[in-house]
């Protein structure tokens, strides 16, 4: 497997200084937003997708020359750009932090699950006009399109280069990243610089977007997720808003998947993208290339708690709730119906879960799909490999995921505002690419076949009551549980973290010691969840609990409101009860998602019941 | 000038600090400081925005780590210790700019100001210590139901200290306060922890007149109980009125030590709020002013 001879091992080096070159492209513009709106735009990788379309479009449809193509796709995405920030920015200025992250976590769902209904999921391919010569170098070649990429990356950064150095706009740029109040003092017009900077960024992404199109031949809907997340990697490993170092984080990682890939194969390739950036996050947050071992301070902090009065239930409509609640199969008989609704007691979990973490404590976990993956793995495994009765097995697999949650997580405790969520975005791929290829374990890409149903007194629970009545039996338990945990000390020593932690410490609280409690009460309501997703699904492999998952779950507690309890069941079975009960077509459940989670955080950050 | 302040020094030191040196980049935000506060002592430490006091106030509670120099509390080095250990070895601050928890109700900001006081339900058990803690939380014997409830009246007896200004506001959550109620939240924070000291980060910023007053009254009946106090203060006549002894900080350094009288007539001190040289030459101050420590721009009253 391993190559001996140099020649390889210079391909692997162009290969990896050419994608390094469009990591820079994307990593360029994100350092750049985050330079003037201390923002980091997860909607980016969507842009560079859509420029992908637009070249696809360019090149196929309307057989445009190749230069067109370029200019057409960068005012495209230009474009695309200015309504980001106008959309997802601007209206937002004075919102916490973390509400334009999240703005742009739903302007990318849109952005993607629009494409995907536009041109259907499926790749297409993008012919590339350029002659297929290759000059031999050494043992390895170089070929025409490999010289095209380098020379629009020299190219955009040399341009760029001049803007901010030479351009009255360059200045004003460059000052706003410096001192965006005192720029504002002086005239500037911050709102021209952010719309500016924004339509250069994704003027950039898109023509990144392009390159990689034709480079693999191939694009399609979902290819902008992994783009972004590695231009946002590439700019951490160089030191966020600092644009030579995100060029040469860039490179860098671009490097280090050539080679990792040369060494390990390619289905590990993300894994060490992932991985870097939790070491980087952990050992050198502020990028490899910064002087001090020292976080920046505040911008990046700021929980997304609304000031608001939650709607306190009284305790009898409560028990009023959950005894309708649980009368319902008495009524209603339909399968479908209590099938639905018992989908969303088990997404109610994960709510139950996210909404302790991101709510309670202010930790705003991005990668929460994984604690699903874990549990229902951990119980899979063990009900199918060791024997274990599936009732024993549920519990334990809910310990498992409280444990290995908060050990994966742990490292990021010490992190604050928008490096949480990113490093638990990467601690969710991570799990997801752990269990692809740990396939002596979790038998990688087949995935997990023949799982069996829960059964008590050897009477399996499968029929329509039972998938109902289960879940809401521990939904309701976990949500009595997570309530009495809420009024004790432990409710408000953990919000007094999410309040300030600086104060909480200064009072005694060890933010470790309860971020990692809170991370184990969930991790093991969502471990729980996700054995019994599995347990009733009967079978999962590593796409079961995707991405997208950990979007939903997000919008479910934001709608539901911070930290709220009752709020987290009713956000899981508005959003994934409704949908399906109005048979709203599945392909547009996605859309739906991040539509209403980009007017929650625009036009009710409390959500429906208020944060707590 | 040590050689008169030994008099007046009780006999037991609660807090020494030692040759405390803090640099930010090239910026020496405390300079080499060396500072005393005797058991029931009231030390307050004055200077100009930008000479360094928050800087030294976030160093002996270990919010900072000094780069040189020592703290001692209670005869313990404590140099280096994390926030988290020095409040539970029982002290207490307030901040500058007034750092209550926002949507935790006025007895809850108390209650977290109590925290390390939990003993029922915070068994000292290594390891599984966190584990037992969340399980005592949610079956609460009547131990653990017991200390709860004794904490919220204690709580509560802290907050009728502020009278009329609080007490209706028990469970109004602190954002809704108005400026000076949140000070005086985080004083009430503070004391919930039982302190044998309590740093206070100017306690009456942005407070009226009336206020202020209050607030001397507050700190004066603190002293009284015995408490020992560091007090940041840019309300001289407060300051004048309270302390027992002053330290006047500039540019990192004590430029000045003594018994309140003393140091308000010391020309050392007058030059350094009043600027160098030339008094009224207020421009030549800004540039030195780097603002290390977030001072507001709070004018500069001395004592007549």
């Amino acid at each position: 497997m391993l190559p001996t001879t140099l020649g390889p091992w210079l391909d692997y080096t162009i290969n990896g200084l050419v994608i390094g070159n469009i990591y820079a492209l994307l990593a360029v513009g994100l350092a750049l937003i985050f330079g003037v709106s201390h923002l980091i735009n997860f909607a980016h990788g969507s842009v560079y997708m859509v420029g992908a379309y637009i070249g696809w479009l360019c090149v196929t449809k309307l057989a445009l020359p190749l230069p067109v193509t370029f200019v057409t796709v960068a005012a495209g995405c230009g474009l695309l750009g200015a309504v980001i920030e106008r959309v997802g920015l601007r209206p937002l200025r004075n919102a916490p932090r973390i509400a334009p992250l999240l703005a742009t976590i739903g302007l990318s769902v849109v952005l993607d699950q629009s494409a995907q209904l536009l041109f259907s999921p499926d790749p297409r391919a993008l012919p590339t006009q350029l002659p297929t010569w290759r000059i031999a170098i050494g043992g390895g070649s170089i070929g025409a399109l490999d010289l095209l990429i380098a020379g629009v990356g020299i190219g955009s950064a040399g341009l760029l280069y001049g803007f901010l150095r030479f351009t009255k706009l360059g200045w004003a740029v460059r000052a706003t990243a410096l001192d965006r109040d005192a720029a504002q003092q002086c005239g500037v017009d911050v709102d021209k610089v952010n719309r500016t900077v924004f339509a250069i960024a994704s003027a950039l992404g898109g023509v990144s977007g392009l390159l990689v199109g034709m480079y693999y031949n191939t694009i399609d809907p979902n290819m902008g997720f992994q783009a972004g997340l590695k231009g946002i990697v590439a700019q951490l490993i160089g030191g966020v808003g600092n644009v030579p170092g995100a060029i040469a984080g860039s490179l860098l990682l671009g490097l280090i998947e050539s080679y990792g890939i040369a060494l390990f194969g390619t289905s590990y390739r993300n894994l060490f993208a992932f991985v870097a950036l939790i070491l980087i996050l952990v050992l050198r947050p502020n990028g490899l290339f910064a002087r001090a071992r020292r976080l920046p301070p505040e911008p990046l902090t700021g929980t997304f708690i609304a000031p608001s009065r939650p709607l306190v239930l009284p305790k009898w409509a409560v028990w009023a709730l959950a005894a309708a609640a649980l009368a319902l199969p008495l009524v209603v008989q339909q399968p479908y119906l209590l099938q639905t609704l018992g989908n969303a007691w088990l997404y109610a979990l994960l709510a139950l879960s996210l909404t302790l973490v991101a709510g309670t404590v202010g930790q705003v976990s991005l990668g929460h799909a994984g604690l699903l993956a874990i549990g229902a793995y951990a119980s899979s495994l063990l009900a199918l490999d060791a024997g274990v009765p599936v009732l024993l097995a549920v519990p334990l697999a809910g310990l498992v995921a409280a444990a290995l949650g908060t050990a994966l997580v742990y490292p990021a405790f010490r992190l604050r505002g928008h490096y949480v969520s990113i490093a638990t975005l990467a601690v969710g791929e991570i799990v997801t690419l752990v269990i692809l290829n740990w396939e002596s374990l979790t038998r990688g890409p087949i995935g997990v076949t023949g799982i069996p149903p829960l059964s008590v007194a050897g009477k399996p629970l499968v029929s329509g009551q039972w998938v109902y009545w289960v879940p809401l039996v521990v939904l309701l338990a976990f949500a009595a549980l997570q309530s009495r945990l809420l009024n004790s000390h432990l409710g408000r020593t953990l919000r007094a973290i999410r309040e300030d932690d600086v104060a909480a410490r200064s009072y005694g609280v060890d933010l470790n010691r309860y971020k990692g409690l809170a991370f184990a009460v969930a991790g093991f309501i969502a471990g729980v969840g996700g054995a019994l997703m599995a347990h009733f699904y009967s079978y999962i492999n590593h796409e079961t609990f995707p991405a997208p998952v950990s979007m939903l779950a997000l919008t479910m507690v934001i709608l539901g409101g911070l930290g709220n309890v009752a709020g987290a069941v009713l956000g899981a079975a508005v959003l994934v009860g409704l949908p399906e009960l109005f048979r709203a077509a599945a392909e547009y459940r996605m859309l739906i998602y991040g539509v209403v989670l980009l007017l929650l955080i625009r036009f009710r950050p409390q959500g429906l019941l208020g944060t707590v | 000038m040590a050689d008169q302040l030994k008099n007046s020094l009780p006999k037991k030191p609660l807090l020494e600090i030692a040759g405390l040196t803090r640099h930010f980049g090239g910026l020496t935000a405390v300079n080499g400081l060396s500072l005393t506060v005797g058991q029931g002592e009231l030390v307050s430490v004055i200077g100009p925005n930008g000479a360094g006091k928050t800087t030294l106030f976030n160093l002996i509670s270990g919010l900072d780590a000094p780069d040189a120099g020592s703290v001692t509390f209670e005869g313990r080095d404590v140099t280096g210790l994390s926030a988290e250990r020095l409040a539970a070895l029982g002290l207490a601050r307030s901040f500058q700019h007034g750092r209550v928890f926002g949507n935790l109700s006025v007895l809850d900001n108390v209650l977290v100001g109590a925290h390390t006081r939990l003993r029922a339900v915070k068994p000292r058990i290594p390891l599984v210590g966190p584990l037992v803690e969340l399980a005592l939380a949610l079956i609460r014997p009547p131990s653990v139901r017991a200390e709860e409830e004794r904490l919220r009246a204690e709580a509560k007896e802290i907050v009728r200290m502020f009278g009329e200004r609080l007490t209706p506001r028990l469970d109004k959550p602190a954002h809704s306060l108005s400026y000076a109620n949140r000070r005086r939240v985080e004083i009430a924070r503070a004391l919930a922890l039982h302190p044998r000291l309590l740093l206070l980060d100017e306690p009456t910023a942005g407070m009226n007149p009336t206020e202020t007053a209050e607030m001397l009254e507050i700190i004066r009946g603190l002293k009284a109980r015995g408490l020992t106090i560091l007090l940041i203060e840019h309300k001289l006549d407060l300051v004048m009125q309270l302390s027992d002894r002053v330290v006047v900080m500039d540019h990192g350094a004590r430029i000045a030590e003594g018994l309140p009288a003393a140091v308000a007539s010391d020309p050392a001190v007058i030059e350094a709020y009043l600027g160098h040289k030339a008094v009224g030459a207020a421009n030549q101050d800004t540039g030195q002013d780097t603002g290390q420590d977030g001072d507001a721009a709070v004018p500069v009253r001395i004592a007549h």
